[in-house]
């Protein structure tokens, strides 16, 4: 069997914008487009804090227009999910009336009126927040309508900007033999052929030795907890309330930790040599999330010369 | 005054490799350019990698990954968020401290986890671009259509950068639909995923680095000409490029090659990527050390000069140019 997974990897950042953006931003969120201008004279759109060609910084932001031409284009026929549309559109760098350089944008058009030369206007929407998105473009030799007031006047110093790709996760061969074996309740280790240590989870190269570890090691369900820290505050994600505990845990057989959370146990009655086994859920899955928990076993402490290594 | 490197080894994974995770792929190549030059683990002083945690879907997966070169005792090591190529720069800087005489690169990447160009998409400006949802893809045909609208190349001079690549019939490729016009499915790389490493060694018999330079350009794509390949001019002008019998290109894009040639003003008599190139294996992060490998293997088969490019950024913003001599 295959292991492949899907897996969303989404982050939900805020930008600041600094004294030169900001000002950017809250003009567009009124309406109006300014673009950067160099000690030379020079406008850029978009503007840059600094001359590219310089490197001097820019402080001066003049209006440009909001009528341009098209000084490049390509027709996207299947838009992507992250594309402004979701119907066929073009992207173009514009070259704004009062710009010295072209930007890139969208362009809501019919596939012929879009070229090179072909003029084009601002369409501002309607809900604007200071992002590049409050406007995109359409085929046009008229002057842009103006924006719609909008009701927010502070000034715009932070914008969103959420992060999100989607993945499909493949096992590499070490860890989906491992993820078999969790499958059936079982912990398999391997061994490396150099150093002879025994990784659980196994890693497909021994990060001592750098060779593949091949020879698998089937372990038993208890170990030793060597270090635990027990968290009491919230946060999203969370598999137990808190407070509970998290540990390291030498399986009997192992050379490296494994880390897990430790459960039916007070979190004050948690401590280092503590004996602890594996609590599975009832329809185990590929993941090591299938031992819910580890607890106590009851047996008496480990020697300390037994984990030593470990602490 | 620069301490002459060698590339003394270089590995490559083979393109149907069973899946292995990221530490299995760099155990494989680091070994097998080890090998390649008769050294061992203990003989590298220093260690560089290329890897990019977008494209593997994890944060700092090139730390996971680190096992591949079994890090015990504890080793000297960089990382670029980038084209092992740039790794392999870092590493050429390194060995010029003088205490040390060999260094391993290497780089992982994959296509098949997620959608490359959506990668791409979040390095470009924060505020201008990444929220547009532009993507390599959109921003390379705005290249190809400024290069068409120059009157200086034909969509039939980006259909023959196919051609020459795959064998494909080049009346074949340009009855293909566009997926951003004027770019159709075949101008966009081949994804792949692999690894590939290159050991580097002062003196030696290997093909002796004679140049390597890299220039990056501005990223706003319209603040500078589309239409040429700025940056490797002036990375091939640095690195004393001359006159060379071999290129390996890293063009993404098959049009970026013409202007890749263009920037490198190759003579027609060059040997331009007998590897295949982006056009049939194109791994993210990797794909630009292996133009370096392959540019080296043409050189221990004979060639007495050769030049690799590696590039970064939209539309050939950045690139680096290594010139090999025998």
């Amino acid at each position: 069997m295959e292991l492949v997974s899907p897996f969303t990897l989404a982050y939900a950042y805020k930008r600041s914008l600094g004294p030169v953006l900001s000002r950017f931003a809250t003009a567009l969120r009124d309406g109006q487009l300014l673009g950067a201008r160099t000690a030379s004279g020079r406008v850029l759109m978009p503007p840059l804090e600094y001359d590219p060609d310089s490197g001097e910084d820019i402080a001066d932001l003049v209006p440009v227009g909001t009528e341009g031409t098209i000084q490049s284009w390509t027709w996207i026929a299947q838009p992507k999910a992250r594309h402004p549309f979701d119907t066929p559109f073009a992207w173009a760098l514009v070259k704004l009336d009062g710009a010295d350089t072209a930007f890139l944008h969208a362009v809501r058009a019919d596939e012929a009126e879009v070229a090179t030369g072909a003029r084009v206007r601002v369409v501002w929407g309607a809900e604007r927040s200071g992002s590049i998105r409050d406007f995109h473009f359409e085929v046009s030799d008229q002057p842009a309508e103006p924006a719609a007031p909008v009701e927010d006047t502070e000034p715009v110093t932070r914008f969103k900007a959420p992060t999100r790709l989607d993945y499909t996760v493949r096992a590499g061969a070490v860890t989906a033999d491992f993820l078999r074996g969790i499958l059936k309740r079982e912990l398999n280790g391997k061994r490396c052929p150099n150093c002879t240590k025994v990784y659980l989870p196994p890693r497909g190269s021994c990060p001592t030795c750098g060779v593949p570890t091949d020879e698998q090691v089937p372990l038993g369900q208890a170990g030793i907890v060597t270090t635990f820290s027990v968290i009491r505050f919230p946060f999203e994600g969370q598999m137990l309330e808190p407070p509970y505990a998290c540990a390291h845990i030498v399986i009997d057989g192992a050379d490296v930790p494994l880390l897990h959370l430790i459960g039916e146990c007070d979190v004050d009655d948690v401590r280092i040599g503590m004996r602890v086994e594996a609590v599975w859920s009832d329809e185990p899955a590929p993941t090591l999330a299938s031992i819910r928990y580890f607890k106590p076993t009851g047996e008496p402490d480990a020697d300390p010369d037994s984990y030593e290594s470990h602490v | 005054m620069f301490r002459p490197v060698h590339i003394s080894g270089f590995a490559q994974l083979p393109s149907d490799v069973e899946d292995l995770d990221e530490a299995e792929m760099v155990q494989r190549v680091v070994s097998g350019a080890l090998g390649d030059a008769g050294l061992s683990r203990q003989d590298m002083g220093f260690w560089c990698s290329g890897s990019n945690d977008y494209v593997m879907g994890k944060p700092f997966s090139f730390t996971m990954a680190i096992d591949g070169i079994g890090p015990w005792p504890p080793q000297r090591e960089s990382h670029v968020e980038m084209d092992g190529a740039f790794a392999l720069f870092e590493a050429w800087v390194r060995l010029q401290h003088g205490d040390i005489d060999h260094a391993c690169v290497y780089a992982f990447g994959r296509s098949s986890l997620t959608d490359v160009d959506d990668v791409h998409a979040m390095e470009l400006d924060p505020y201008s671009l990444a929220p547009l949802g532009v993507g390599a893809t959109d921003l390379a045909a705005l290249q190809a259509r400024a290069m068409l609208d120059s009157g200086r190349w034909t969509e039939r001079d980006f259909a023959g950068v196919v051609s020459r690549a795959t064998g494909a019939d080049i009346d074949a490729l340009l009855a293909a639909p566009y997926v951003a016009n004027p770019l159709r499915e075949h101008d966009r790389p081949t994804g792949a995923d692999g690894a590939a490493a290159i050991v580097l060694s002062v003196g030696g018999d290997g093909p002796r680095i004679d140049g390597l330079e890299h220039r990056i350009d501005a990223h706003q794509p319209g603040m500078r000409s589309l239409i040429e390949a700025r940056s490797a001019r002036l990375a091939g002008e640095a690195a004393g490029i001359g006159p060379v019998e071999v290129a390996e290109l890293h063009a993404p894009y098959a049009p970026q090659m013409l202007l890749l040639q263009q920037a490198l003003g190759l003579a027609d008599g060059v040997t331009v990527n007998r590897s295949g190139g982006s056009q049939t294996s194109e791994i993210p992060m990797v794909s630009g050390l292996v133009r370096i490998g392959e540019a080296a293997e043409a050189v221990r088969g004979g060639a007495s000069r050769a030049v690799a490019t590696a590039t970064a950024g939209p539309c050939l913003q950045h690139n680096l140019v290594c010139v090999l001599a025998g």
